[in-house]
């Protein structure tokens, strides 16, 4: 059996038959070349493959790529613009947040949905809000810092 | 993953008779059942995706009651302006389930089908005493969660709301796994309208329950030290590599008093 689906990634319109098993991350790295979104434990646990389903932070291998069907997916790949990181990929850079980089993509996208519900938050809602994300390296401190650094550059509209 | 037919349905009535006809499972927020099918721990040859069902997503008051329905996603609960202020119990309830991304995409009418021993949302059901609505009729909490992933829902039986009455008080106080996030220990506690007191556990053995010794103590008297005095028996608690019993029995008037102590 495959369906049909029709959405959206990274402002492109797509539509494409798939198996019903395909998730959606499997979608977007082997159909759509976009290897930014990592698969680091394929359990739902790591949030290495987090990306935006209708601007809410989503782990892309705990779901069906038909799950997308009709909605807008931003990975990685939409985040900097006309080749200018984004801010919050800026804070992470500047901050030292990533040493082997596996899990950046995946928190740099909850990052961002974090910063949307809560423009400015303390260590303890940064902390929280990258529950669903881990990190074998850096020992998260600088990714908080990078996180509060990159809301605070947002705020100013950098 | 192997290989099975995906249907959407479009009402509740098409689901039930899409699950019927396939012998398959409805597909809500994929947030256990995808990993489940991964790991063939379920292996459903036909999936019912009730995404598309717009009567079962939304959050309403009704009398002394808050209706969600069963597509609602933990977020949207979390979220809710409504259900915070006739129960904040529910919104930090569901604040704390998982991580964001979870809370993004799990749903509560998945959740209590699920009827993971850990999850969170079986310990509000209980303790409010609530209303599991389906397309086959009413199940009253009590009763409902029967087992390890077991509940009184028949196959192709779904769930579309559950009406929590609006207590006078709940509070709901967790020991999160710190690997899974789920509830090492959970405890719900609520004095509804009429005082009646309930007090629901839900980690501690394959299926949430209701603890008589505390409801006895915190219907004498509704104080974190009433519910720290009370004894909670080890007998019938999991045991396990992330805690026995003992400890299990040991947290459950510990979070029962926090649960008083945050009212
Ligand atoms: C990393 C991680 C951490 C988590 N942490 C927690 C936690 O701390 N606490 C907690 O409580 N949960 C936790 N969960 C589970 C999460 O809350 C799930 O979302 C929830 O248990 C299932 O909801 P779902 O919408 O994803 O359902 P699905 O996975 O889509 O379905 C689950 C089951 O319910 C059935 N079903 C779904 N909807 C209906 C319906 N309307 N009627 C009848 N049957 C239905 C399905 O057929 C399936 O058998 C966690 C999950 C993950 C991946
Ligand atoms: S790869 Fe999806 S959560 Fe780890
Ligand atoms: S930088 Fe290596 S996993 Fe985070």
């Amino acid at each position: 059996m495959s369906v049909t689906i029709t959405l959206t990634v990274n402002g492109k319109s797509v539509t494409a038959s798939v198996d019903p098993r395909t998730l959606l991350v499997e979608f977007l790295r082997n159909e759509l070349s976009l290897t930014g979104t990592h698969v680091g434990c394929d359990t739902g646990q790591c949030g290495a493959c987090t990306v935006h389903l209708d601007g809410r932070a989503v782990k892309s291998c705990t779901m069906l790529a038909a799950q997308a069907n009709g909605a807008e997916v931003t990975t990685i790949e939409a985040v900097a613009r006309d080749g200018e990181l984004h801010p919050m990929q800026a804070a992470f850079r500047d901050c030292h947040a990533l040493q082997c980089g596996f899990c950046t993509p995946g928190m740099v996208m909850a990052a961002l949905d974090l910063v949307a519900a809560n423009p400015s938050p303390d260590e303890k809602a940064v902390r929280e809000g990258l529950d669903g994300n881990l990190c074998r390296c850096t020992g998260y401190h600088n990714i908080v810092k990078a996180v509060q650094q990159g809301a605070a550059a947002m705020r100013k509209g950098g | 993953m192997y290989a099975f037919e995906l249907h959407k349905a479009k009402s509740v009535a098409d689901a039930a008779a899409l699950i019927a006809k396939t012998g398959g499972k409805a597909l809500a927020g994929g947030q256990s059942l995808v990993g489940a099918m991964k790991l063939r721990l379920a292996q459903p040859g036909a999936l019912v995706d009730l995404s598309g069902i717009a009567e079962l997503r939304g959050i309403r008051r009704e009398g002394g009651a808050v209706i969600v329905g069963a597509m609602t996603r933990h977020a949207e609960v979390a979220a809710s302006a409504d259900v915070k202020a006739a129960i904040p119990a529910l919104v930090a309830l569901a604040e704390g389930i998982g991580d964001r991304q979870v809370r993004n995409m799990g749903t509560l009418g998945g959740a209590i089908a699920h009827a993971d021993p850990a999850a969170d949302w079986p310990a509000a059901v209980l303790g409010l005493g609530a209303t599991v609505i389906t397309s086959k009729g009413r199940h009253a909490a009590d009763g409902f969660f029967k087992g390890l992933y077991e509940t009184a829902l028949a196959g192709d039986e779904l769930v579309t709301a559950v009406s929590f009455p609006v207590p006078r008080k709940a509070a709901y106080a967790k020991f999160r796994n710190p690997a899974s996030r789920f509830a090492l220990v959970g405890v719900f506690v609520a004095q509804a309208g009429d005082g009646a007191v309930r007090v629901a556990v839900t980690g501690a053995t394959a299926t949430p329950f209701r603890c008589a010794p505390l409801e006895a103590a915190l219907a004498k008297s509704f104080t974190a030290d009433a519910a720290k005095a009370a004894k909670v028996s080890a007998n019938g608690l999991s045991g396990d590599l992330h805690a026995s019993p003992e400890y299990r029995a040991h947290l459950i008037p510990v979070l029962a008093a926090r649960a008083v102590a945050s009212l």
